[in-house]
């Protein structure tokens, strides 16, 4: 069935950068923490003519605020406003009770071009950790601000920031009178500057990050029937995987990049096979009646999870991604579908049937104990955040899918509200490309 | 695409009830004695005023054969009471008309995961597949396809839509 040779697809709907990112998107924090580390983010001066369009403090206060490590201290409290380091004065935040401090400022240097400097400081050492210098376009400025989160969050937790990453999701608009308009879609982790990968008429489904961050693996109904394919986020370059016979979908990468699960019905039902990128080869994984899908890769590329029902019920199973017999991971409960690994292996997190809801769930793979994240009722897809703290999902809220995230420990959750139509699917990007900075 | 499908609907009605009727109250048993067929032939005997079994029959399977979806439980491909009437009468259809071929679509309702009920719709579709066969469709006449619960009919998020979700869609 598989066509042969590799087929390129030039693609005239990438990158279509979203003219107002801005104004897609609110974020709501629906579960807070009072705990967390107190920090004060003094807002970022500006000199220039015309203030940039985004504001560099105000994004690093809602990355870090959202991290839920953090208790971002009011501003109005504030007894001074330092932007430069010679205006610090310890005492004043020693007063608030802030442990570490951040000032910096935005400065247009040429037409287009920006200087972005910040200093974070140990409130209570006195001492500086970290202090950088950005010289970048306007369009970069949330991009710096990102990555000032990371430096922020790595300083103060001893963890990488996953703040410079991206989220790939599905959305699905019903213009009226219209058909509707699906499009596979990549923002920042924060939900803002959306671009359209692909736009479709029929539904897209699945998408599944390579480990480099640049291509997308996906499932598209263009044809009238799931068909998988790989598309290259930069240059919009597309191939077309897999359409065997019967359904074609579930694509998750292994850790190197080089080979591909898949869920393929072309033997009468739905089993796990393993495509070696560069061949194409197929390797069949699963043998049994029961529906096997849903694969995903122990980050040591040894293991597969998968949800199979051949024990009557959905469940999460775990193999070797050689072969062999499949061991039963969950059995709470008669709904666990679609596990994927937190990046150290140690746990993973699926959906779970709960009194007849479906929430999000993780479980510790060294004593099976299993946590309920969220308390909502349509949450699926859940993606952990590439250092392992937070979750992104999608869940509905009066009527409309949208993406939420939940700290890995259920204690700090919020809901990313685009403004129109359903959103669904998220998939959390690996680490990203670091920006230029001079100490 | 809806008006499209009304259509060709409306057509297999005026189809069934003009045509095949008379061909399939000769071999009524071919289902192997399903409820319909057995309540047609035992209502004439208890009154004479009223139509015939072969008209009865001709027309009950006629508005068997304006159903084109067939429904099922959460998670489940089982094949209920409803829906195998349905299936008989499509069956019998296809059985008289050898030149149609039919498409059937497995859909699944919001709840539990994309991929599972992408798995899920394609052995619903599957099953009703199945049940064609045993009545004497070939299968190279049978196309299947799954869309999971990506093309559902109703969005609210309750039992009743829900319902309607679940289904498999039979087309020509």
């Amino acid at each position: 069935m598989m066509r042969a040779g590799i087929k390129w697809f030039a693609m005239a709907t990438m990158m279509l950068w979203t003219a107002s990112a801005q104004a897609v998107l609110t974020i709501e924090i629906t579960r807070g923490v009072e705990t967390g580390l107190p920090i004060a983010i003094v807002p970022f001066s500006w000199e220039g003519p015309v203030a940039p369009s985004q504001n560099v403090s105000d994004v690093i206060e809602a990355d870090l605020a959202r991290s839920g490590r953090f208790a971002v201290l009011p501003r109005k409290d504030f007894i001074s406003t330092p932007h430069q380091d010679k205006d610090v004065v310890f005492k004043d935040w020693r007063i608030l009770k802030a442990e570490a401090l951040v000032i910096g400022s935005v400065k247009l240097v040429s037409p287009g071009k920006f200087q972005v400097q910040f200093r974070l400081y140990d409130v209570f050492k006195e001492t500086q950790l970290a202090g950088f210098r950005y010289t970048v376009a306007g369009a970069m400025l949330r991009s710096v601000a990102h990555q000032i989160s990371d430096i922020v969050y790595e300083k103060l937790t001893g963890e990488p920031g996953a703040f410079s990453t991206r989220i790939a999701y599905i959305t699905r608009e019903e213009p009226p009178h219209a058909k509707p308009v699906y499009k596979l879609q990549v923002a920042d982790s924060d939900g803002f500057n959306p671009q359209t990968v692909v736009r479709s008429a029929e539904p897209l489904m699945s998408p599944a990050w390579s480990p480099d961050g640049k291509r997308l693996a996906y499932v598209s109904f263009e044809d009238k029937r799931s068909k998988v394919y790989i598309q290259n986020i930069t240059n919009g370059q597309r191939e077309l995987i897999a359409e065997f016979h019967g359904i074609n979908s579930a694509p998750a990468w292994s850790p190197d990049g080089k080979q591909l699960a898949l869920t393929l019905s072309r033997d009468g039902n739905a089993e796990i096979y393993i495509m070696r990128l560069d061949t194409r080869a197929l390797k069949r994984l699963t043998y049994d009646p029961a529906i096997d899908t849903e694969a995903a890769w122990s980050p040591d590329g040894k293991d597969i999870i998968f949800t199979s029902d051949r024990a009557g019920s959905p469940q999460i199973y775990r193999m070797s991604a050689t072969g062999g017999p499949a061991e039963r991971l969950t059995f709470e409960g008669d709904y666990n579908a679609r596990a994927s690994y937190a990046p150290d292996g140690k746990s993973i997190t699926f959906v779970s049937r709960q009194q007849g809801n479906f929430r999000i769930a993780v479980m510790q793979l060294d004593n099976r104990t299993m946590q309920i994240l969220t308390d909502t009722s349509l949450d699926e897809s859940p993606s952990f955040a590439p250092n392992g703290r937070m979750i992104i999902y999608a869940t509905e809220v009066r009527g409309r899918g949208v993406l939420a995230s939940v700290s890995a420990d259920g204690r700090v959750r919020q809901l990313f509200k685009f403004e129109e139509g359903d959103v669904r699917e998220p998939a959390w990007s690996p680490y990203n490309r670091v920006l230029q900075y001079k100490e | 695409m809806k008006n499209g499908k009304h259509l060709v609907v409306s057509l297999l009605i005026a189809f069934a009830m003009a045509g095949c009727a008379g061909e399939q109250a000769v071999k009524p048993s071919t289902t192997g004695g399903g409820e319909q067929g057995a309540g047609a032939q035992t209502a004439p005997a208890a009154g004479t005023a009223g139509p015939s079994a072969r008209e009865l029959s001709a027309q009950k399977r006629a508005e068997l054969l304006a159903q084109h979806r067939v429904h099922f439980a959460f998670d489940s491909s089982a094949i209920d009471d409803d829906a195998r009437a349905i299936i008989e009468a499509h069956a019998s259809y296809l059985v008289d008309n050898p030149s149609i071929n039919v498409t059937l679509q497995g859909n699944c309702d919001e709840r539990g995961t994309r991929e599972y009920n992408l798995a899920l719709g394609e052995r619903r579709a599957q099953s009703v597949e199945k049940m064609m066969k045993v009545l004497g469709v070939a299968g190279s006449r049978i196309k299947t396809v799954s869309y999971g619960e990506e093309k559902p009919l109703c969005e609210e998020h309750n039992e009743s839509c829900w319902r309607q979700n679940r289904r498999v869609d039979i087309s020509y």
